[in-house]
């Protein structure tokens, strides 16, 4: 509440100086001898930002430095036999102490020690934030003289805001990029987490999957097994048969909606076509188990196959009708893209259509759409939702689309949800299995961009 | 469309002498409702070069897609009257376009190779049509194109490589080789020139006049001195229709029509 007020009082501020500066640089505009070199809003911008950007600044660091200060010094005034205590059990008391800081209620403490512990931490962050409010209101009032004092004719107030704006870009790109590079430091290092406990080649090339390490150590049949060849597989499995579905229909499709269908056909269709992609994949999931796993199994009883009820083709086939969209969208818009000259010189030739599109349209086409199909590939392997509901748990190294099989992003699930102690190669596991997911889907998306990159290049 | 239609009666002496090999009877092209060419009668004769001249936006190109029935492609496109090859009905029901297509070659404004070899590119029109028996065959009529064209010596040593990798005027020549491939009776030209630099248009130039011998070309083109150096006919187009046709040096040297007069003293174009 009192933050929001703080911030509040910060933007009216900034509103208030560029109205006062944007004045004094039309009023400057009408005395003065000289030229205004920007227009009087950029003066306005110019001052708001010397008024608020610092005071921003500062609350951000502060902000970002107050818990650890905070903590350092209610841990300094801990009585002694508090500040004995182990690393984990003092970080219990600290969450403690700002849970009660933060409530007010001190009924529910579990000792003096943390009462006494959350008023201090109280008084701390009371007196931290004043501080803080009254620095950031100094800023922002010395920022703003100083921007007014600076206006004059001559001052480049239209670059100077241009440049705080490509900073502000280049800010929030660096953002996103640290973001990446953040989760994928935190991957490799619970990986190598993993990989000290587990050799890389058992992970790598192990034949068996059972995560369930033993809770104690006279437990029986839990040593666990970490060999995700068998994941490798299943997950290798679902999605060839996603792909045997989703390729040809798309294509298919994608080649009747670019050379055969009319344009007001067309426009029906591709974004009912595109709606596939737009189902939540749970509702796929459901479909997968409720209608498609069912009738499988049904038919295979009819006709004496036994077909697992969380087989590999019933989840394949319905995360090949949610891909279909992907590959149909993108070998659309990559066979609309062949130039229309190559058509007509193939029919100047004597081709019929379908030669024309078998022939020469669709090579043409073809390095966009493996770009397409291989991203569809990676979105297929990367695929959580409908596998976590339709196929099955336990890791069978086979390669029969009848049997159920898992697949790598279903163990991650189950092997995240529930309790689970972080420091045991099971929980470790996922983040291996997370490393190799990413890995594959980074290179498929690197050479599926490489492709489609090239083949832009051909007809720009 | 019958052939004892009004406008069959009123071919040129030409046509009547049996000399012409495509006849262009009262032709009308419609896009929608933009009337592009207005009662056409034209004979082009075998083994000459005809150029179509005028003003852009004046029919040419219509025209030219008219004779391989291009024209088909267009949506909305509506194409009247009667234009005979060898004294047939082009637009006859009977007809098979991708075999008038075959004895029609065109070639196009912007150089089209396909995303093939230069082999392929050639290669596309008799495999198409089944005019090779043997692989020593279809070599054959490659290489005898591309000599045609007068591109072999250029591309002799890297058949296999892209088509699209050859210089502008190497492409179009690739692109008259693989028109010629096919052995058709008359070769569309639409501008083959105007996206090439002046040596390459000389050499195509040169090109078409020897091809002469051997097919029946019409050339559409916006450059008087190139309808000059190659065409023996030239026909003056305006506003979609046909105002002046006859010897390409008369038409240069003593034109009847003023508009014609104007056009080739580039009064306006
Ligand atoms: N595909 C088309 N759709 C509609 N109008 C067209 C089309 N092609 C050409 N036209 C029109 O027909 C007229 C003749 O065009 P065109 O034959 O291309 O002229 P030229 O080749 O002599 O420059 C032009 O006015 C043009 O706008
Ligand atoms: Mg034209």
């Amino acid at each position: 509440m009192q933050f929001l007020t703080l911030v509040a009082v910060l933007a009216l501020m900034s509103a208030a100086v560029y109205r006062m500066g944007r004045g004094r640089a039309q009023a400057l505009a009408v005395t003065g001898v000289h030229r205004l070199h920007s227009l009087p809003s950029y003066y306005g911008y110019y001052v708001a930002l010397w008024c608020g950007l610092p005071a921003v600044l500062l609350i951000a660091g502060w902000l970002s430095c107050e818990p650890y200060i905070l903590r350092a010094l209610v841990v300094g005034a801990l009585p002694p036999e508090a500040k004995a205590l182990p690393a984990a059990r003092l970080s219990l008391l600290m969450n403690e102490v700002r849970q009660l800081a933060a409530s007010g209620d001190f009924r529910f403490s579990s000792s003096p020690i943390a009462t006494a512990a959350a008023e201090q931490y109280r008084v701390l962050r009371a007196n931290s934030f004043g501080a803080m409010a009254v620095i950031a209101l100094s800023l922002a009032i010395v920022g703003g003289f100083y921007g007014m004092r600076s206006i004059s004719p001559k001052l480049r107030a239209r670059n100077r805001v241009e440049a705080a704006v490509k900073v502000f870009l280049v800010a929030s790109s660096t953002l996103a990029i640290f973001t990446t590079i953040g989760i994928v430091l935190s991957l490799l290092f619970e990986s190598l987490l993993f990989f000290d406990k587990i050799p890389l080649t058992q992970f790598l090339f192990g034949l068996d999957w059972s995560p369930q390490t033993a809770m104690r150590a006279d437990q029986v049949g839990a040593s666990g097994s970490f060999g995700a060849v068998p994941l490798f597989t299943g997950t290798l499995l679902i999605s060839v048969i996603a792909m045997l579905v989703a390729v040809p229909i798309g294509l298919l499709s994608a080649i009747y909606m670019a050379e055969y269908a009319n344009p007001r056909f067309r426009s029906v269709a591709k974004p009912l076509l595109e709606m596939l992609a737009g189902i939540p994949t749970v509702v796929y999931g459901f479909f997968a188990v409720l209608a498609v796993a069912p009738f499988l199994r049904n038919l295979g009883q009819s006709i004496g196959i036994p077909i697992a009820s969380e087989s590999a083709l019933a989840t394949g086939l319905v995360m090949g009708v949610m891909i279909i969209p992907f590959i149909s969208s993108l070998s659309d818009d990559v066979i609309s893209a062949v130039p229309d000259s190559l058509r007509h010189g193939a029919y100047g030739l004597g081709a019929t259509r379908s030669e024309t599109i078998r022939q020469v349209v669709i090579p043409a086409a073809l390095p966009g759409i493996i770009g397409g199909i291989l991203l569809a590939v990676s979105r297929a392997i990367g695929e959580t939702m409908i596998v976590v509901m339709a196929a099955g748990l336990s890791a069978h190294l086979t390669a029969n689309p009848f049997a159920s099989v898992t697949t790598v992003t279903v163990q991650i699930v189950s092997l995240l949800v529930g309790d689970q102690e972080f420091d045991s190669p099971k929980t470790l596991s996922a983040f291996a299995l997370g490393l190799v997911l990413f890995l594959v889907t980074l290179a498929l998306n690197v050479v599926a961009l490489h492709v489609v990159r090239k083949y832009r290049e051909k007809y720009d | 469309m019958s052939t004892t239609s009004d406008a069959y009666l009123r071919q040129d002496a030409d046509a009547a002498a049996g000399m012409a090999k495509i006849t262009a009877g009262d032709v009308n092209v419609h896009y929608g409702d933009k009337h592009a060419l207005k009662g056409i009668n034209l004979a082009i004769r075998a083994n000459e070069v005809t150029a179509l001249i005028g003003p852009s936006g004046c029919g040419k190109s219509t025209f030219l897609r008219c004779i391989n029935r291009m024209n088909d492609l267009i949506e909305g496109a509506r194409v009247t009257g009667l234009i005979t090859l060898d004294r047939q009905d082009i637009y006859d029901r009977e007809l098979d376009v991708v075999q008038l297509r075959a004895r029609v070659g065109m070639v196009f404004q912007k150089p089209n190779p396909f995303p093939k070899s230069i082999y392929d590119n050639v290669a596309y029109g008799p495999r198409l049509h089944g005019l090779a028996h043997s692989t020593a065959d279809l070599e054959e009529i490659v290489v005898t194109s591309l000599e045609r064209a007068g591109l072999y010596d250029e591309v002799k040593d890297r058949l296999d490589e892209p088509g699209t990798g050859l210089s502008g005027g190497q492409q179009q020549r690739l692109c008259i080789a693989r028109a010629i491939a096919v052995s058709p009776e008359v070769i569309l030209m639409d501008e083959p020139c105007s996206a090439l630099d002046p040596i390459a248009t000389a050499k195509v130039e040169e090109l078409i006049d020897e091809l002469r011998e051997n097919f029946t070309i019409v050339i559409v083109t916006h450059s008087m001195q190139q309808a000059a150096r190659v065409s023996q006919r030239t026909a003056f187009f305006h506003l979609g229709e046909l105002v002046e046709v006859g010897d390409t040096e008369q038409i240069f040297t003593n034109p009847q029509h003023k508009l014609t007069q104007g056009y080739i003293t580039g009064r306006f174009g």
